[in-house]
């Protein structure tokens, strides 16, 4: 049983007071803030990265991994009570969850949602036991062109699936790797694209782009719009759901937490799109699929599960490859590396307490996110009415006075300030930055080792092709860079597409096929 | 797919909210999932014209050429032997190649928002946000934190002169609390 032995050893990293204390508070921050409108997980854990700089690096993942799964469930709060998902993963609870409450059963959907979250997280990590390990050792063998060939993929996968035109995504994709370049050349010292700021000689650090673009961004973008407001909503009573319902619900709860694990793994998948299919998966199943819609309670267990499941099992990817499966998990990153952790396939044998501590967080995050969702349901009611007026202020100064607190530097204020101008236009004009902030990440990654694997090469790109892994990865790439073009020809041929679809789909082929010649 | 529209649109539930400077009617409550997508789908803000994607796509075009010439000025190298200005040559033609893309076939795209009277807003917070930054060194943040939390209450939330006043102060105090007595960080501060 020598496998298991870091893992034991992992929890008594867990039950220290200190990382039981962050785990709290990071999981009632999330709930919090899942709750309250406006930000989304993304943006919250970017506003509160600098909190993360004083504490240990197992200490500061916990607390970011506890924001992450408990805004995961507060965001199902506010689709049950208000039909106001409060962020992407949740808005098919809506459906269901919402015509619960109307007949009186919103305790029975929260209950049910809170069940299954920790019945598919738990499930999840039980699997990112076993299966962590496994990556992390296959990917040990990986050298640099592997790794080129895994972080192309990886982001050209986060900017296809990500909900919006995909030539935007990839042209913020690609605004991320320039401003990666911006600073020092790691392989000849030469200063790139400084203008002579000495400020900029060192680079730019990742957390004012994050705190800019997922924080001052949204909440500038936030304030554009008139937040109606929140109606009292319904009464909330008799949280426990019945054993009859739990027996119903408990199909849709174990395929949402195998759907939701997998999905979560793939690079680009993650909670919403584990929602969306357990949804998809739980009608078509279903005896009676026109109960979906009008309050069938499996249409909120089955997708609340699976983002759940999928929120924990999108750390594999990040723990034991270091390529970040989707822009929250490019905060965590971003927020190891600030640590002077770098996650990788080492990580699980050269930190073990690191590694097997955050993991086994979880279950205490879990079991904390159980026993603190169904009685403080009525809290978090209340909380809902706190206007998101009074709210705006406060997360801008928290964010500025937090920007100041990482280099007590005014440079790097002005930085979030500007990424936060960067950031609102972003989303005006309908640009992702999920995939900017992950390239930025990514970038230097994908740079080093995609010029160390030249020099084995000798400058020669056909190399990536010699090596089975890297191969096998790159014709994935190209595979689906040239999905969307192959589907839109064949829509085309039937007739079927209008103008503009192709138009948005056959974008992201022709980006892809550039970066492929780049490469 | 067909939802994915809702979910972009839902993401933080604001969305969802009828936005512009239309009145938030209560609207009847849609019934199945089709009903609630095509109504967040009709709740989100008028969509851009071609100008406006037109506009984004040169803005991206011009940094894309500027990070080109910048590049090509820094050394490009060969493949074997690359100068620091290859990989970024490499990322802006992506970029501008995406740009042109985007400029011609990309025009009718309906994903951009358009700018409406609402977009003041975020214009005044930007101000009063850049304000704060060039103050913050020379009078300390209390002052300018004060004044942000009045302007954004009241003239861009709407609150009452009451309620604005009094969460003003009190957040100003709770974050001199918290920064400078508890913490005890350095941040520029006049008392």
């Amino acid at each position: 049983m020598d496998f298991l032995n870091p893992v034991i050893n992992g929890f008594s990293v867990v039950l220290e007071p200190m990382n039981l204390l962050y785990c709290l508070v990071g999981v009632v921050i999330g709930m919090l803030i899942g709750v309250l409108p406006g930000l989304g997980p993304a943006a919250t854990i970017a506003i509160l990265l600098p909190l993360t700089y004083g504490v240990e690096p197992v200490t500061a993942i916990i607390m970011l991994a506890g924001i992450f799964y408990g805004a995961q469930y507060g965001g199902t709060i506010t689709s049950v009570l208000l039909r106001l998902p409060g962020e992407a993963s949740s808005v098919v609870t809506v459906f269901d969850g919402y015509q619960m409450a109307r007949q009186g059963k919103a305790g029975t959907a929260l209950g049910l949602a809170a069940i299954g979250s920790f019945i598919g997280g738990t499930a999840a990590i039980i699997g990112l036991t076993f299966l962590a390990p496994l990556v992390a050792g296959f990917a040990l063998d990986f050298g640099p062109p592997e790794y080129s060939a895994l972080a192309m993929l990886g982001i050209l996968l986060v900017a296809t699936i990500s909900g919006g035109s995909k030539a935007k995504a990839l042209i913020a994709a690609s605004v991320g790797l320039l401003l990666a370049t911006v600073g020092r050349d790691i392989f000849t010292g030469e200063s790139r694209f400084t203008f002579g700021s000495i400020q900029l000689a060192d680079g730019i650090d990742f957390v004012p782009i994050a705190m800019g673009i997922f924080g001052l961004g949204e909440i500038l973008y936030n304030l554009e719009e008139r937040h109606r407001a929140a109606k009292a909503p319904s009464k909330v009573s008799n949280v426990w759901p019945s054993k009859a319902e739990l027996k119903h619900a408990s199909g849709a709860i174990g395929r949402g937490s195998v759907l939701g694990f997998f999905l979560g793994i793939l690079p680009g998948g993650g909670a919403t799109i584990a929602s969306m299919a357990s949804y998809a998966m739980e009608k078509k199943r279903a005896k009676q699929p026109e109960r979906f819609g009008k309050g069938a309670p499996e249409g909120v267990a089955g997708p609340e599960t699976a983002n759940n499941a999928a929120a924990t099992s999108s750390f594999i990817p990040l723990l034991t490859l270091g390529i970040p499966a989707n822009a929250t998990m490019a905060l965590m990153f971003g927020a190891l590396l600030i640590q002077g952790v770098t996650p990788g396939p080492q990580l699980v044998e050269q930190e073990p307490e690191l590694f097997w501590g955050v993991v086994n967080s979880m279950y205490i995050g879990n079991i904390l996110l159980l026993i603190m969702s169904l009685p403080l349901v009525g809290i978090f009611v209340r909380i809902l009415r706190v206007r998101a007026a009074i709210l705006a202020p406060i997360t801008a100064l928290i964010t500025l006075l937090g920007a100041y607190t990482i280099n007590n530097s005014m440079f790097d204020v002005t930085l979030v300030v500007v990424f936060g101008v960067v950031g609102y236009l972003m989303k005006k004009f309908g640009f992702e930055p999920g995939p900017l902030v992950l390239a930025f990440v990514l970038g230097e990654l994908l740079e080093s080792s995609l010029r160390r694997s030249l020099l084995v090469f000798d400058g020669d790109p056909t190399g990536f092709f010699t090596r089975p892994i890297s191969a096998t990865l790159l014709a994935v790439f190209v595979l689906v860079a040239l999905m969307p073009g192959i589907r839109s020809a064949m829509a085309k041929r039937k007739g079927t597409t209008a103008a503009s679809a192709s138009a948005g789909d056959g974008t992201n082929n022709d980006g892809a096929n550039n970066i492929k010649e780049k490469v | 797919m067909e939802t994915t529209p809702a979910v972009s649109a839902g993401r933080d539930g604001s969305t969802a909210v009828t936005p512009g400077g239309d009145a938030p009617n209560e609207l009847p409550e849609a019934l199945t999932p089709e009903q609630l997508a095509a109504q967040w789908e009709e709740e989100k803000p008028p969509a851009a014209g071609p100008l406006a994607n037109a506009a984004s796509s040169l803005v991206v075009l011009g940094v894309g050429i500027g990070a080109l010439v910048l590049s090509v000025a820094m050394g490009l190298g060969t493949l074997s032997a690359p100068q620091p200005g290859l990989w970024p040559f490499m990322a802006s033609c992506v970029m501008v190649a995406l740009g042109l893309f985007q400029l011609i076939l990309g025009r009718h795209n309906r994903d951009a928002e358009k700018f409406t009277r609402m977009s003041f807003a975020p214009l005044i917070g930007l101000a009063t946000l850049a304000t704060m930054v060039a103050l913050m060194p020379l009078i300390g943040f209390e002052i300018p934190a004060l004044v942000l939390c009045v302007i954004w209450m009241k003239f861009l939330g709407g609150e009452t002169w009451r309620s604005t006043i009094l969460v003003s102060v009190l957040v100003v105090v709770a974050f001199y609390a918290i920064f400078i007595l508890a913490l005890g960080t350095s941040i520029p501060h006049l008392f």
